[in-house]
């Protein structure tokens, strides 16, 4: 297992080489640069800012010298955010981004998973078809319609909850940010066990617990769901990797320091380093999260082995 | 050990489906009883309502599957009781085994946690005294090595090793009655019989009731003390079980009866040519070739030889994985293989496709599973005369029709379906079309892998006596290929028992049959025959 777990980090490195290469050179290929302003800069200190940042030597020197700080996991000044490194800024947004992330994937397996096996469980009756009309609208009505009207009602005539802010990290601060980004996920959570439960349910082996007398929880909760819920395992996998990397529309709306916003901030302001910076973390996340999921798989399924 | 008063007494029970097309009447009002310590079997073909009589009396049909009548365990109606309290009896005093023992077993967890569960739910054992019963219970069905396959999975087990765990599941908490829904049919003759002697044996040493439900008549006979024989979800003959074989009153028990096959083959004279030679014929398969894996290579058939006349018939026998649906393939030179085959004095193997091709119709195919084996997309004509499409191009378009209408006649059934498709058939009617599309060809050489293996007993004798009409009428010569030692007696010239690849005996079928040489020819035999014997006895 431990032997399988090295290997799989080690043919991470080539992936995140090559991902690496691809993103800087396209990045680059992208017009403009990160000191166009709308008032050009006076030529001389043009001049000047290109050398501190090593902007003046040949692109594959610039290459070369960014491979080697990031071997060493140093991401570089940020261009635009003159008076900070991305390391810095990452080491601020990062961990609330996580934070948010977290809870907001704890609350969809959670919430989801409880209303996919009550819906499977109650098939083409009305509490399985509520169920899924709930789902439906979750999964169609996008987060910066669910984030306003949320905090219309709960934020401003209800005044229950704050209405924006990260206010330190308190815990009335992250409900409204964490519901919004949950609800797309519970959604999609819902379905996935829905249809895999049915799938359960009905399996050769259910029957033979059902037939042996087990209470229901013995039936339901462990022989039923604990491989219904490998497929949503594997979707919650990439979908981790999407949320703990922070949301724009949710960070925006809701004014949190998260590092969802240095996406568009990086890549307008052609900021390279934190385009790259952001990158690089994004891919990591995907990396470990592919992994999470293929150990949880051997873990819930004894059939799958990785020695 | 037989006590007057029925244990479970099943009361003109009905069984009815909700489906969008109207209600379904899977069983109609049957009446079935079991008394302490006697084996009572049903039977009847797919579709009698067999399985659903048991189901609905466990508690367990599907959710759209509505119930009449009583079930009376010890005197008390179980039949629509709250899952609460039906789960005190099912379980514990009545238990159940399953015709899948691949899937009836959860993939996820160990044996040993699995024999537990019903012991910790009703024995109100801790889960420690659990599972030393549990090892001793492992024990009881001879499972090999307790202590390690206790801590095993499911996916870990052979089948028949699987379905002793569900046997020693049945037993755990001393149950009155156990119900083993056709425990044997999915496993490989030997292994069915060791799994038959083991239920006999359980129940003369714990005295249980068992019902066994089955479509093997030949099971019935060795086990059963009463028989119920269903059909269409209605009990249409009870009674004794020596009484009802030796002067059956109905006629579908007759037919039932009939339906066993019998008789050998007619030999054919040596004046007759060679069709078709194999020599030393060898496949391999490279399993787990990774890059780093060493390859591990699979001889699926090894140093196999035979030679066939005109109008001869080989039967191929062995368990599954013994290679004899890969040899099939490989005379046809389907597959990669090494050795010769000579068909009709021209060599065949180590042709290309090309080469092959003109040769294809003179060699035909007909596959075990006859639902997957014919397009859902195509009508019946088409299907039968897609064949000609490739051999004979010239062929119009109205000849083709014509073709395919004598070749459904041929397997007698109606011309006029030939513009039906596939799943408007049931499994006979599909292997009679199957059939009725190599015959258009006029093939000289039919591999029948398996053709009967799928159907009830009586559509088996139907198809069965078809092949051989066919086989007198155009000097046919098959390989027929089957685990199925009866059905096997009944048509083979020859008989090739296979065994891991290899041949372990070869003879003619009367040699094979009556003189053995090999101990696993003898156990094969003995597996599958020794109904028939006690059958003389009973007769």
């Amino acid at each position: 297992m431990l032997r399988y777990v090295i290997g799989r980090l080690l043919t991470a490195i080539p992936t995140l080489f090559l991902i690496i290469t691809i993103s800087f050179f396209l990045i680059r290929i992208a017009p403009g640069g990160p000191f166009d302003l709308e008032r050009p800069l006076e030529a001389k200190v043009m001049e000047n800012l290109n050398k501190i940042y090593h902007l003046d030597e040949p692109l594959w020197m610039q290459y070369v010298l960014y491979l080697k700080n990031v071997a060493v996991l140093d991401f570089g000044p940020s261009f635009y955010l003159r008076d900070f490194s991305i390391n810095e800024l990452f080491a601020q947004s990062l961990p609330i981004s996580i934070q948010l992330g977290t809870s907001a994937l704890a609350l969809a397996l959670v919430v989801g998973g409880f209303m996919g096996v009550m819906a499977a469980l109650r098939q083409n009756g009305p509490g399985d078809y509520s169920i899924m009309a709930a789902a439906t609208l979750g999964v169609t009505i996008p987060n910066f319609v669910v984030a306003p009207v949320l905090t219309l009602i709960l934020g401003v005539w209800l005044g229950w909850l704050p209405v924006g802010g990260w206010g330190g990290g308190a815990f009335v601060n992250k409900i409204l940010p964490v519901v919004t980004l949950a609800l797309p996920q519970i959604a999609v959570v819902a379905r996935l066990t829905r249809g895999s439960m049915i799938e359960a349910l009905r399996s050769n082996h259910v029957r033979t617990a059902r037939a042996y007398g087990l209470s229901a929880y013995l039936v339901i909760v462990v022989h039923a769901l604990r491989g219904a819920i490998l497929p949503v395992v594997s979707y919650l996998g990439p979908a981790a990797a999407a949320l703990l990397t922070g949301s724009v529309v949710v960070e925006s709306i809701f004014g949190i320091p998260g590092i969802g916003r240095y996406f568009v901030q990086g890549a307008l302001n052609r900021d390279y380093t934190l385009v790259m910076g952001t990158v690089v973390v994004v891919a990591c996340f995907v990396i470990v999260f592919n992994l999470v999921v293929d150990l949880l798989y051997a873990l819930l399924d004894p059939r799958v082995r990785y020695d | 050990m037989t006590d007057k008063t029925p244990i479970l007494d099943i009361k003109n029970l009905t069984v009815d489906f909700e489906t969008p097309t109207g209600p379904v009447h899977a069983v109609r009002g049957v009446d079935i009883n079991v008394k302490r310590g006697e084996t009572v079997a049903i039977v009847g073909e797919s579709g009698s309502g067999k399985s659903q009589t048991m189901m609905a009396a466990m508690g367990l049909l599907a959710s759209n599957g509505n119930t009449g009548g009583t079930v009376e365990y010890r005197g008390d109606n179980i039949l629509g009781l709250p899952v609460r309290k039906l789960n005190k009896v099912r379980g514990a005093k009545i238990t159940m085994i399953f015709q899948e023992p691949m899937t009836s077993l959860d993939p996820l967890y160990t044996i040993g946690r699995q024999l537990c569960e019903p012991m910790v739910m009703h024995g109100g054992l801790s889960w420690r005294a659990a599972e030393a019963k549990a090892l001793d219970l492992l024990k009881l069905v001879n499972i090999p090595d307790p202590d390690r396959k206790i801590k095993a999975f499911p996916h870990e087990m052979s089948g028949g090793q699987r379905q002793r765990v569900m046997i020693a599941m049945a037993l755990a908490n001393d149950p009155d009655v156990l119900i083993a829904d056709e425990p044997t049919t999915a496993l490989d003759v030997t292994t069915q019989a060791q799994i038959l002697e083991l239920l006999a044996d359980l129940q003369k040493r714990l005295g249980m009731a068992v019902v066994f439900i089955t479509h093997d008549l030949g099971i019935v006979r060795r086990i059963a003390d009463r028989v119920y024989v269903m059909k269409t979800g209605q009990v249409v003959e009870a009674g004794e079980t020596g009484k009802l074989f030796s002067s059956p009153e109905h006629p579908y028990t007759r037919m039932l009866l009939d339906a066993e096959p019998t008789g050998s083959k007619a030999p054919v004279p040596t004046t007759q040519p060679l069709v078709l030679q194999a020599q030393k014929m060898e496949v391999e398969f490279a399993l787990d070739s990774g890059l780093f894996k060493p390859q591990h290579i699979l001889r699926a058939v090894d140093d196999v030889s035979f030679a066939l006349r005109k109008g001869q018939t080989l039967g191929v026998v062995g368990e599954s994985g013994s290679g004899k649906s890969t040899l099939g393939r490989a005379v046809l030179n389907l597959l990669p293989a090494k050795g010769r085959v000579v068909f009709n004095g021209s060599q065949i193997s180590g042709k290309t496709r090309a080469q092959m091709q003109p040769l294809r119709r003179h060699l035909q195919l007909v596959f075990q599973d006859p639902f997957g084996s014919l397009s859902p997309r195509m009508t019946v004509g088409q299907i039968i005369s897609e064949g000609l499409l490739v051999h004979e191009p010239g062929l119009s378009a109205k000849d083709r029709d014509l073709r395919a209408c004598r070749a459904l006649m041929e397997v007698s059934l109606d011309p006029a379906m030939r513009n039906r498709y596939p799943h408007e058939f049931s499994g006979g009617q599909r292997q009679r079309i199957a059939i009725a599309r190599t015959m258009v060809l006029k093939p000289d050489v039919v591999v029948l892998d398996e053709p009967t293996s799928a159907l009830d007993r009586t559509i088996q004798k139907q198809i069965v006596d078809l092949l051989k009409n066919l086989q007198r009428r155009y000097d046919l010569t098959y390989v027929f290929i089957s685990h199925d030692l009866a059905v096997v007696r009944a048509m083979a010239d020859t008989v090739m028992v296979m065994q891991r690849g290899k041949v372990v005996e070869a003879g003619s079928t009367e040699q094979i049959f009556d003189d053995p040489k090999s101990a696993y020819t003898r156990e094969l035999i003995g597996a599958a025959m020794l109904t028939q014997q006690q059958a003389r006895e009973i007769a």
